[in-house]
């Protein structure tokens, strides 16, 4: 793991307009209200909180999808605040997202084949048509899909399948941030450990880097390297896993650690008190 | 119960025959009855539309003064009309125009509609208000006296009834498919595909287009109904088609002044008129059914 970070947000803000009447004045949603960090290369930085804490906003933010409204994003070395539509473009490449909700991330109406050439036939134009197929095979595989459902429809996959498929459509541009935002929340808690084991793998394997978003105490324990911790918008603590489970120091925290369901519920109990 | 019924047959289906989702959606489609009886008769009106000209019992267009205004008979099934044409074979050669006129038209209005309510529903903003302003201007018009307007200016004939019904047809295409654009722009793929970097254009041609596809077809199937009796009324004012012409609305419209004396001159052409649009009326009620996401489950 190296010590070289890959992508710093500073201080950035996004507020949402919240529709008032005429001669009311305006109100916003502070959905992410000045908050900064870093992700070192190879690294798991989970965040957590409530929802609506602005988590989700955060990693939208930080790839682009809604503009910051100040602060900067600075992703390897470069600013994107002010980057044109092209340059967006590259760095999308080099960024990718994993959904939450896998029904709803690929399109209904295509097959896993087409869902996944769909990345390399925007970024990479020149490619031929065999190497694009081969490259989507071989991610499959390393995903855990079989190369005979490549005609297959998503309606078709279980959720796991589906995620698996769409963590395979991330990466198949081979990124180096990989932002997933709540991938396991939708799946049954027999899968989810699959799916995460996986991404742990293809981590090590590619040396991806990931912001891992989820209000899952446990599943970001598993793992992450370090957590942020984001309560109505700010990021109240962030540190080491150890150092957020084993000593917390914001108050929100102890709570939110409190809430994990025990083993022994006196042990609950006593950490509350 | 007996949906459920439905629901496990169609999950055997899949099963048995996962890779051909047309052949399943057929044996879907032909289980709901008024829909596929429809289908199967506009079927029917296409083999006529194609081999009409050559099956017909009599000529269409050669008067025959030994027969006037005849009564069905064995010889003449319909009977004759004022000319002494036979009335099944004008019909049979009929289905050639009215059919064709109300396809372009439908046509040219869906191709137009669906793409200006792509725009302004992916685009949104000013352009959205604009194309929505002026279909609400278009809207306000009666849709008849609009067609009977444009023809006005056109001038009589079949290629301006086409030009007219499509024109009426514009805006209701254009919001039913700006609607369904809405309703797809906000859909999780498609933020993961801006995500992946899709260019606006290729998310909207690709993408979005596809899933409103369904609606379109519904539309536009229901909507042939409407063209036809457009152009007939057009027809039978006298505007469209010569009323010398196996066309169905001019047919009704030549025919009327007998209808004291000859019912049947009248009542068939009205009859045909009445069960096509009924057919592509009820293929598009069940049609919809089987493509809204939202009435499938």
């Amino acid at each position: 793991m190296g010590d070289d970070i890959l992508i710093e947000a500073k201080n950035i803000k996004k507020y949402f307009p919240i529709k008032t009447g005429w001669f009311e004045e305006k109100k916003y949603v502070k959905a992410v209200n000045g908050i900064s960090f870093h992700i070192k290369k190879g690294e798991t930085l989970g965040l957590v909180g409530e929802s609506g804490c602005g988590k989700s906003t955060t990693g939208r933010l930080l790839n682009g999808l809604i503009p910051v409204d100040s602060g900067s994003i600075i992703f390897n070395g470069k600013d994107l605040a002010n980057a044109s539509k092209n340059e967006w473009k590259k760095y999308r490449q080099k960024m990718q997202m994993v959904f939450q909700d896998p029904y709803a991330s690929l399109s209904p109406r295509m097959k896993i084949k087409d869902i996944l050439r769909e990345p390399l036939d925007i970024h990479f134009k020149h490619m031929s048509s065999m190497e694009k197929d081969k490259r989507v095979e071989d991610l499959l595989d390393k995903c855990g899909i079989s190369k005979f459902h490549l005609n297959k429809y998503p309606y078709e996959f279980s959720g796991g399948q589906r995620q698996r498929i769409g963590i395979a459509r991330a990466l198949i541009l081979q990124p180096d941030l990989i932002i997933a935002d709540e991938p396991v929340s939708a799946l049954d808690v027999s899968i989810q450990s699959q799916v995460l084991n996986l991404m742990k793998d293809l981590q090590d394997e590619y040396n991806l880097t990931y912001l891992f978003i989820s209000h899952d105490l446990s599943v970001v324990e598993h793992i992450s390297d370090r957590v942020g911790v984001m309560y109505f918008g700010n990021l109240v603590e962030i540190a080491t896993k150890e150092e957020i489970f084993n000593n917390p120091k914001h108050d929100y925290t102890k709570t939110l650690l409190s809430s994990i369901p025990q083993m022994i519920p006196k042990a609950r109990r006593k950490q509350m008190n | 119960m007996s949906n459920l019924q439905t629901e496990t047959i169609t999950m055997e289906q899949m099963k048995t025959n996962k890779d051909n989702r047309f052949l399943q959606f057929w044996r879907l489609f032909r289980r709901k009855k008024p829909a596929a009886i429809s289908f199967y008769f506009i079927l029917f009106l296409f083999i006529m539309m194609i081999i009409g000209p050559f099956v017909t019992p009599y000529d269409a267009a050669e008067p025959n003064y030994t027969s006037v205004l005849e009564t069905p008979s064995a010889s003449h099934l319909f009977g004759t009309d004022e000319y002494g044409r036979d009335i099944l074979s004008r019909i049979i050669a009929g289905a050639r125009i009215s059919l064709s006129v109300s396809f372009c038209a439908v046509t040219l209005g869906a191709i137009v509609g669906s793409i200006l309510g792509l725009i302004s529903g992916f685009i949104g903003k000013r352009v959205d208000k604009l194309i929505m302003r002026t279909c609400d201007v278009l809207f306000a018009f009666p849709e008849l006296i609009l067609a009977i307007g444009i023809v006005a200016i056109l001038g009589p004939g079949l290629k301006n009834v086409i030009i007219a019904v499509a024109f009426f047809s514009v805006p209701s295409f254009a919001r039913i498919v700006r609607g369904a654009t809405l309703e797809v722009k906000e859909m999780l793929f498609v933020e993961a595909e801006e995500s992946l970097g899709a260019s606006r254009l290729r998310i909207m041609l690709k993408h979005v287009f596809p899933e409103t596809l369904p609606t379109i077809i519904v539309y536009y199937t229901m909507n042939v109904g409407t063209a036809i009796l457009a152009a007939a009324s057009l027809s039978f004012l006298g505007l469209g088609a010569e009323p010398s012409s196996p066309d169905w609305g001019a047919m009704l419209s030549v025919s009327r002044d007998y209808i004291g004396t000859a019912f049947h001159i009248v009542f068939f052409p009205g009859l045909i008129i009445f069960l096509t649009v009924l057919a592509f009326n009820l293929l598009g009620d069940g049609l919809r059914e089987m493509l809204d996401p939202k009435m499938k489950d």
